[in-house]
Order: structure tokens, then C-alpha cells, then sequence
């Protein structure tokens, strides 16, 4: 059974496309089929930090508006043969889309893709409704600063209250919290919440955090997601969030400083 | 500007607004006919010219709407006036009738309590969650976290096993239960119940009310926050009680 995963937070700029991109990779590259899809229509994203963007054709708002197949508008990623990538139109708006239309193109999609990622856009008006409205998991990507932390709140009301599962008293969307940018130092220096705050505050799941790393912005640049970067930090702590998502244990890391961090990598005996 | 700073001096208030509760007169309707109307109030009003001389009365109209009666406002209100009664509000009135009265300068009342009936008709009630949709007893029983930006409004008690998020808004006409953390905003009472308690695991509201009397997370005192505490009111002022605490 297809699952629609929806990547999603209120807030702007907490990492939700860099979120999408790098689990999206991780589930294609431990097998799963999956399709990522750019919700944010206008100013869409997802095709640099995918780096396709010089092979988009067609687009979401095509393929709704019957303009264009599935199947032409798809692009393959290039680093991955099971991953394909759906973009937003960038000369359209959010009213382009409908959720009949949504609807429709996951629903195709289903019969063929194991993972199905929606990248929603920031805020809570039609875009990133529809992104969520079909939902079957939700991660929540958060930041540890209080406005997010506020905002991920207002998005879970939404998710329980106005997603498809929720209008037709189905099994509630499982969510899941993704702290991101997370910076140990600037916790112990009381800069920054703590995981233990922001889950105070959210009461939810903690599925991995993110650490705030160089290697995100240089993925981007590059055009690879940052799960592909092996080595780095934040590459290995979505590589973890995959693996937990699909039912295998993980330890949490990066939650203490440096020091905790390298102890554990190096000295772990 | 004040034209003499003499006697209000600009450390002090000019005005204050201040809660109180006044009994008045509810003039029933069961008629429309305005003749018949005017005949029993003068009959009445005659019987003690000095009580009803200027007494302000509400005009309630649940009965004769209900026998789908159409009173005019306009014409029942001069009837009123022409007896020497003043007439102050109505309530039980149909949407045509509380324009009509609006238009008049005369205030709007909710059927239930005395509180101007707009605000309690807007909060639409959101709709029940499964779990107390299939029952229905008075009691709403919530286990989900209410996140910001949720209301919720039972008609009944309120229990809610899980948290409240700062930017909730949970409403009940009984008592509300918290069996966890309060951060968001909670009105007991809402239609007017004194009686109305909150109780709750931890208290960090950023409001509390019962019956309309509210306190904000400014004045809630440092010795009841994030302590188990319950809510309730006692001569008009809004009691905080540690639940902990031996007395």
C-alpha cells in the first residue's frame, strides 16, 4: 500500500524542501519506489536542491490542468532510478491547484510509487492544505526557536482537523517531529530550545534531529540532497530518520555537544 | 484634554469598566397582536402606576416566535414607551427583529444569560470529535492534544485528558478539566454559569474566565502557575487554589 507522506511545518525557511528532498532520496535509495512532490506552486524549489532543474518540461499545474501526463512531467532523478520528481509551476499561483485535481494525480501515482513525498509551502492557505489534505504521515519539521514551535503546533491542529483521514473520521495522520538546525552549543548557552522543550511543547514523536551543518547549504548549491553527503552530519542524521521511519532502531545523536558527538563516533566501546 | 485638570488629575482614571449585575423586569410576549398588547400593559401599569412609572424592562420574544408571532420592534418598542416603561433590551428575537432593534439603539441579549447574544452565536461550536460524537450525554471527552489555533466548545462539562497548546481556545457552559498542561485560553461558564469551575493539571494559561470574568497570564499570581490548581469565582473575583495545597 502507497503511503503519502507530507513534509510540512507553518513556518518558512525551517528546512521543510531540503527535508523532502533528502528523505525522499533515502527512501528511493533503500529500494522504495517514490515520487517527490513540489507543492509549492509559484515559487518552487525542490527542482534546484534536486538539481533538475534544467529537465523540467512539464509541471504539476499541467498534469491538474490535463495539459500534460503523469508520466511526461515526471522527471527522473539522476542519481537514483527510483526516485522521480514532480515540480511546481513557477508562473502559476496556488489557486492553479484544486483538490479534486490533487486528488486525481496522487491516486495515479499510488498505483505505482511505494513513498509518495508532498513538499508543502509555508503558511496554512491553499497550497500547503492540499499538500497535507491526502496525507497518511506527516513530519513536522520544526526549528527550536519558539515561533516555529508555535507554528508546527497550529499545523498539527490542522492535520487533525482538516485532512481527508480527519473530514472522514478515518485513523488520524501519524506525525512525527523533525527538529531541524538544531545546535547543541547554542542550547547549553540557552540560545536555542531543547529537544525536551520543543517536545514539551508538541508532545509528539520525535522522529530526528537535524544539526545545524555546512553541508546543507553546499547540498543545496550542488544540487544533491544532503542525504547523498555520506559523511556529513546532517547526511547521516536524515539517513537515521529514514531508517527509524521504516521500523528499524535508531539511536538519537546529535542531540549533545560536539564532544558527546565524536565520543560516541569514536570511542564508543 | 481635560478642561479641568483640577479635579482629574492625569495620574488617576477618568473611567473605569466594571462588572455588575442588575435585576431586571423580562416582558414575555406570546402575541402579536399589538392592540391586545397595549390594552394588558395598561392594565397592568395601572395597578402600580409608581413601580412601572420608568422602568427599564427586556423584551423577550422566545414565546411568540415561537408561535410564529412577527412582531415589529419598531411599534411593540413605541407601545412600551407610550406606558412609561424603557425598554433596555430584547432577547429571543429572530435575525430581522435584532436589526431592527440594533437600529434602535436597544442592545441584543443571548435567551440564557445577560451577555449581549452576538459573541456566543458566532462561536460556532466545532464539530464533535468521533469519540463524542457517537454519545450524547452533556460531557465532551477530549484525548487528543488541542493544538493552537483549535476551539472547542461543549455545551456541557469539558474534560480533556491532554494538553492544551498556547493559541487553543477551549470553551464549556459547565466546568472544564485539564488532565495536563493549560496553555491556552479557557472559558468555563460561558453562557453565564457562576457556578463554573476549571480545573486543571498545570496551569499556564494564557487566559482563564469564568462567566465572563477573565484573568490574563499577566495576573495570574507566580505561586499558582504550573502548579495543579482549580478555578472558580467567589464574590465576582476569580479564585486561584492550589489543588495541592492542605487547607
Amino acid at each position: 500500500m502507497a503511503r503519502i507522506i507530507v513534509v510540512t511545518s507553518g513556518k518558512g525557511g525551517v528546512g521543510k524542501t531540503t527535508t523532502s528532498a533528502a528523505i525522499a532520496m533515502g527512501l528511493a535509495k533503500r529500494g522504495h519506489k517514490t515520487a517527490v512532490i513540489d507543492f509549492d506552486v509559484g515559487l518552487r524549489n525542490l527542482d534546484l536542491i534536486m538539481g533538475c532543474e534544467r529537465r523540467v518540461v512539464y509541471d504539476f499545474v499541467n498534469v491538474i490542468n490535463g495539459e500534460a501526463t503523469l508520466n511526461q512531467a515526471l522527471i527522473r532523478d539522476k542519481n537514483c532510478n527510483q526516485l522521480y520528481i514532480l515540480p511546481a509551476s513557477q508562473t502559476r499561483d496556488k489557486d492553479a491547484l484544486s483538490q479534486e485535481g490533487v486528488g486525481k494525480i496522487l491516486d495515479e501515482l499510488k498505483k505505482d510509487f511505494k513513498y509518495i513525498v508532498c513538499d508543502s509551502p509555508a503558511g496554512i492557505e491553499k497550497g500547503a492544505h492540499l499538500a497535507m489534505y491526502y496525507a497518511d504521515d506527516a513530519f513536522i519539521v520544526t526549528n527550536p526557536e519558539v515561533s516555529s514551535v508555535r507554528d508546527s503546533d497550529r499545523m498539527l491542529g490542522i492535520l487533525s482537523s482538516k485532512s481527508r483521514r480527519a473530514e472522514q473520521n478515518e485513523e488520524p495522520i501519524k506525525e512525527y517531529l523533525l527538529l531541524s538546525r538544531y545546535s547543541p552549543d547554542r542550547v547549553k548557552l540557552g540560545e536555542m530550545l531543547s529537544v525536551e522543550d520543543v517536545q514539551d511543547i508538541l508532545s509528539l514523536h520525535l522522529l530526528g534531529v537535524i544539526p545545524e551543518s555546512k553541508s546543507v547549504l553546499n547540498a543545496s548549491n550542488s544540487g544533491m540532497p544532503v542525504i547523498l553527503d555520506e559523511k556529513s552530519d546532517a547526511g547521516q542524521a536524515y539517513a537515521d530518520i529514514v531508517d527509524r521511519y521504516l521500523g528499524e532502531e535508531r539511536p538519537h545523536r546529535f542531540i549533545d555537544e560536539d564532544k558527546g558527538f565524536f565520543r560516541k563516533l569514536f570511542g564508543g566501546k | 484634554m481635560s478642561t479641568n485638570s483640577k479635579k482629574t488629575p492625569n495620574t488617576s482614571l477618568a473611567l473605569e469598566f466594571k462588572s455588575s449585575n442588575f435585576s431586571v423586569p423580562v416582558l414575555a410576549l406570546s402575541s402579536d397582536d399589538l392592540i391586545t398588547i397595549e390594552e394588558q400593559l395598561k392594565e397592568k401599569a395601572s395597578l402600580a402606576p409608581d413601580f412601572f412609572k420608568n422602568l427599564p424592562v427586556v423584551i423577550d420574544l422566545q414565546t411568540a416566535n415561537k408561535l410564529n408571532c412577527n412582531i415589529d420592534i419598531a411599534a411593540l418598542t413605541a407601545i412600551i414607551k407610550n406606558n412609561g416603561l424603557l425598554p433596555i433590551g430584547i432577547r429571543g428575537g429572530n435575525v430581522q427583529q435584532n436589526k431592527q432593534a440594533l437600529d434602535l439603539l436597544i442592545p441584543v441579549y443571548s435567551v440564557n444569560n445577560g451577555t449581549t447574544a452576538e459573541e456566543p452565536q458566532k462561536q460556532q461550536a466545532p464539530a464533535p470529535t468521533p469519540e463524542t460524537a457517537s454519545r450524547d450525554t452533556s460531557t465532551m471527552l477530549i484525548t487528543q492534544p488541542i493544538r493552537s489555533g483549535q476551539r472547542i466548545y461543549a455545551t456541557g462539562d469539558l474534560i480533556i485528558t491532554a494538553q492544551v497548546s498556547s493559541g487553543a481556545e477551549i470553551m464549556a457552559e459547565g466546568n472544564i478539566h485539564v488532565y495536563n498542561t493549560l496553555r491556552g485560553r479557557a472559558s468555563a461558564g460561558i453562557q453565564g454559569n457562576k457556578d463554573a469551575r476549571i480545573f486543571c493539571f498545570d496551569l499556564q494559561a494564557e487566559l482563564i474566565s469564568v462567566a465572563g470574568i477573565y484573568k490574563v497570564s499577566e495576573d495570574i499570581d507566580a505561586s499558582v502557575r504550573n502548579k495543579p490548581v482549580q478555578i472558580y469565582l467567589q464574590n465576582q473575583a476569580l479564585i486561584i487554589q492550589d489543588l495541592l495545597q492542605h487547607h
